[in-house]
């Protein structure tokens, strides 16, 4: 029997095809998903991550919603232009709290990775609601909504739930003062701002948008923007130690 | 079978089960829509509703006015199930139409970007989803239903398996196609490129996508042919493939039952490895595998030729699916994802290059003998440059995915070439290939209204091709160096800004060439409607012309 007629076993049983099928795509993926579960490298230590805030968490749904990734990155690369564009290469530790992630494959606009901090909130205000007010050449889309329409706040707890329940370390304290929380930190003077800061460090409380009232999706959008890359300082990030 | 006799008609177990399954869908989302906690939710349970509502009534209505069930067999021939395949058929050139639409739209919102109208749902970055879902899932995905179909019970020579099930598959798969898109009109999505749709579309189109499996691979089980088909294991390598993605890619907890959001279960690396695993094995299984099947039915078929090569089609097969599997980490070079990863997928997508081509040779080396017909059926020359172009993006993948090129490449417009000239030349022009081949042979006509309009799509589309495909090389590599680019003095040369300043004129000649590709469609979309309306009858039903095809031996 030669080598090609063997290959009637496949040909002449549908079951026998399928079995074969399964096994040949199932050893790819599972050599390079499962070791990134428990390989202890995958992900470096380092430390200042957290769990996102209720209205950061709120404004990162909005990114999601409007479709932001697909022309925004969120990761810098290793290069040396990148670095110098944008700031320190991403690490894997700081999205271990994604889900899901938001790294992106297009650059239409620039990388936002570390975008927060660098830009004020009037800024990211106007540019939302009309871009080519700031820069005249720029092609995205105008956000004027955003301004108009108040952010959700009644299950922003249930939100909360279930990213614990997909493994964000969130707290019952957390959870508890949820609403309280996305108010405050939208609006300073009738909230609890050292509470917060303590639940979630280094968070930033502001009227982002600039407007009495309601907290709205601009509010909860720019709070998100002037978050991300902040958390982890990397002056005291150790390089060598999680060289891999 | 459930035995019938002209007097006493019972209902088959398929006609009662499925009403008491609907009438309990309609009520649950009468149950859902009252309890709806977002707008979309309610909008899409409501369609669901009337979705399930409609079905009873059609379902109850063929009880009552058929006779028998329809026959597995007509005078010792296989009596072909072909009403499923005709719907499949037409939705897809709806939705090529409607897919390219949307992609002229965005394209031009890259150049003028008023014309995001300043709403929320007509912005770029919620029409994306909608042109990418409805080129591949909703025009691509028709296309395969429709051709596996046909190609499974032609070359098994048995009626296709099931009496509503494949009814179930095309107009649920349909349904689920209507259900993203609106989704994403409204703002639904999980933001995974290519599996968008939340939770509860992904959990109807596991039992669709099921239904589909078990449809095609019964129909195999009862065939009357000793050997299956080449054609088939491509198609069961890409139902079964797409339903291990669909499955490990999209495991998400939603916020509520009665809501639309979800959290996805994986997050940040460990998410991106599963969703560039997906995302490029959807381009392998999907809009690859899927549409070599096609190559290896409609090419012989149409040449009048056997497949070139039966031990490469062998090497072509395996090769592939199992090599496909791992590239997907080159979608995340120089990325947070672990380097040797990295490497791995770098270095089967290099492979990759080999079957690949095979497949190609093989597909190519079919017209061995048969070379003169590429000038006189400009039908057989779409099927064969969509093998050309796969060819070409084929060499230019295991390209870009190797590191040093992909460090210019990845964020650019260069990806967004690469992809459409597989999506264009490839995917493309074999599914037209594969139309105007099926339409005459559903519709049983002699053959089509024009040629001649054929050959004035194919060069139309050809001519939109390469503008976009060119536009996007140039636009791709200047982005990329200027990103890179420094001064004599050790500065960054150009703000990011700069860069999308420039490009501007390729994103029009883009443009300019998505509408090319667009006429094309429309002229075919004429040309095929002409067909079934005017087209001359074929004598000597059921039998499509054409040699018969040779067994795999």
């Amino acid at each position: 029997m030669s080598f090609w007629s063997r290959h009637q076993i496949f040909e002449k049983n549908s079951i026998v095809l399928i079995v074969g099928i399964m096994l040949v795509i199932a050893i790819g993926g599972i050599v390079e998903i499962a070791p990134l579960f428990y390989l202890k490298s995958t992900i470096e230590a380092v430390e200042g991550m957290r769990p996102y805030t209720p209205l950061e968490l709120a404004g990162r749904n909005i990114y999601v919603r409007e479709g932001c990734y697909l022309c925004h990155s969120q990761m810098v690369r290793p290069l040396r232009d990148e670095v110098e564009r944008y700031g320190h290469y991403s690490l894997a530790a700081e999205s271990m709290y994604d889900h899901p992630f938001q790294w992106g494959s297009k650059r239409t606009g620039p990388d936002l990775a570390r975008v927060g901090a660098k830009y004020s909130d009037e800024w990211h205000v106007t540019h939302l609601s009309n871009p080519r007010a700031i820069v005249p050449q720029s092609v995205m889309p105008s956000y004027k909504f955003l301004a108009e329409t108040p952010v959700s706040t009644e299950n922003i707890a249930d939100h909360l739930r279930t990213n614990r329940a997909v493994g964000v370390p969130y707290t019952d304290d957390q959870i508890v003062n949820a609403v309280a929380d996305l108010k405050t930190q939208a609006d300073p003077d009738n909230g609890d701002t050292d509470a917060l800061l303590k639940r979630y460090p280094k968070s930033v409380a502001r009227n982002f948008d600039g407007k009495p009232g309601l907290p709205t999706e601009m509010d909860a959008l720019v709070a998100y923007l002037q978050m991300l890359g902040t958390l982890v300082d990397f002056k005291l990030y150790n390089e060598k130690a999680n060289l891999r | 079978m459930t035995k019938q006799t002209d007097s006493v008609k019972w209902m088959t177990i398929g006609e009662g089960g499925l009403t008491v399954i609907l009438a309990a869908a309609v009520f649950l989302s009468i149950i859902a829509a009252a309890k709806a906690e977002d707008t979309a939710y309610a909008f899409h349970v409501t369609l669901a509703g009337f979705a399930s509502l409609a079905s009873i009534f059609v379902i109850l209505n063929r009880y009552f006015e058929r006779g028998a069930l329809p026959p597995q067999e007509i005078d010792g021939r296989p009596n072909y199930n072909f009403g499923p395949i005709k719907f499949a058929a037409v939705a897809s050139v709806f939705w090529g139409i409607a897919g390219f639409t949307v992609g002229l739209l965005i394209a031009m919102q890259l150049a003028w970007p008023d014309l995001n109208f300043n709403l929320p749902w007509t912005s770029f970055g919620r029409l994306r989803p909608l042109h990418t879902s409805a080129v591949v899932f909703a025009f691509g995905g028709n296309v395969l239903i429709a051709t596996s179909f046909f190609v499974v019970q032609k070359t098994c020579r048995t009626r296709l398996a099931g009496d509503l099930a494949p009814w179930f598959v095309v107009l649920g798969y349909n349904f689920f196609i209507v259900i993203a898109g609106t989704g994403y009109l409204l703002g639904v999505t999980q933001s995974k490129e290519y599996a968008e749709p939340e939770w509860y579309a992904d959990l109807w189109l596991t039992i669709v996508w099921v239904t589909y499996l078990l449809v095609f691979l019964m129909t195999l089980v009862k065939r009357k042919e000793p050997h299956i088909f080449v054609a088939n294991w491509f198609y069961l390598a890409f139902i079964i493939t797409i339903a291990v993605l669909h499955l490990g890619n999209n495991p998400a907890l939603p916020v509520s039952i009665f809501g639309s959001k979800s959290y996805v279960a994986w997050s940040g690396v460990q998410d991106a490895m599963f969703q560039w695993w997906y995302g490029h094995n959807a381009v392998g299984f999907f809009l690859t595998a899927g549409f070599l099947a096609i190559m290896y039915y409609f090419i012989p078929k149409r040449a009048e030729r056997p497949v070139y090569s039966y031990r490469l089609s062998i090497v072509h097969f395996w090769a592939i699916i199992f090599l496909y599997i791992w590239a997907g980490p080159h979608h995340l070079h120089y990325s947070a994802l672990p380097d040797w990863t990295q490497t791995l997928g770098m270095t089967f997508s290099i492979m990759l290059w080999m079957p690949s081509w095979g497949g190609m040779i093989n597909g190519l080396m079919t017209l061995s003998g048969a070379w003169d017909k590429l000038r006189t059926d400009p039908v057989l020359r779409m099927l064969v440059v969509s093998v050309a172009f796969y060819g070409m993006a084929t060499f230019e993948g295991p390209l870009m995915s190797i590191k040093v090129v992909n460090s210019l490449s990845h964020y650019t417009d260069w990806t967004i070439g690469h992809v459409h000239s597989g999506a264009l030349g490839w995917v493309g022009f074999v599914s037209f290939g594969a139309l105007y081949c099926l339409v005459p042979w559903l519709w049983n006509r002699k053959g089509l209204y024009s040629l001649k309009l054929v050959e004035w799509h194919f060069w139309i589309a050809t001519l939109g091709i390469v503008l976009y495909i060119s536009a996007m090389w140039v636009s791709g590599i200047l982005q990329g160096l200027m990103w890179r680019a420094y001064t004599s003095l050790g500065f960054l040369e150009y703000s990011f800004i700069e860069s999308v300043e420039a490009m501007h004129p390729f994103y029009i000649i883009r443009a300019a060439g998505g509408g090319l590709f667009l006429i094309g469609a429309l002229i075919m979309a004429w040309n095929l409607w002409m067909t079934v309306r005017v087209g001359e009858a074929e004598e000597g039903v059921l039998s499509s012309p054409g040699a018969k095809l040779q067994p795999a031996e």
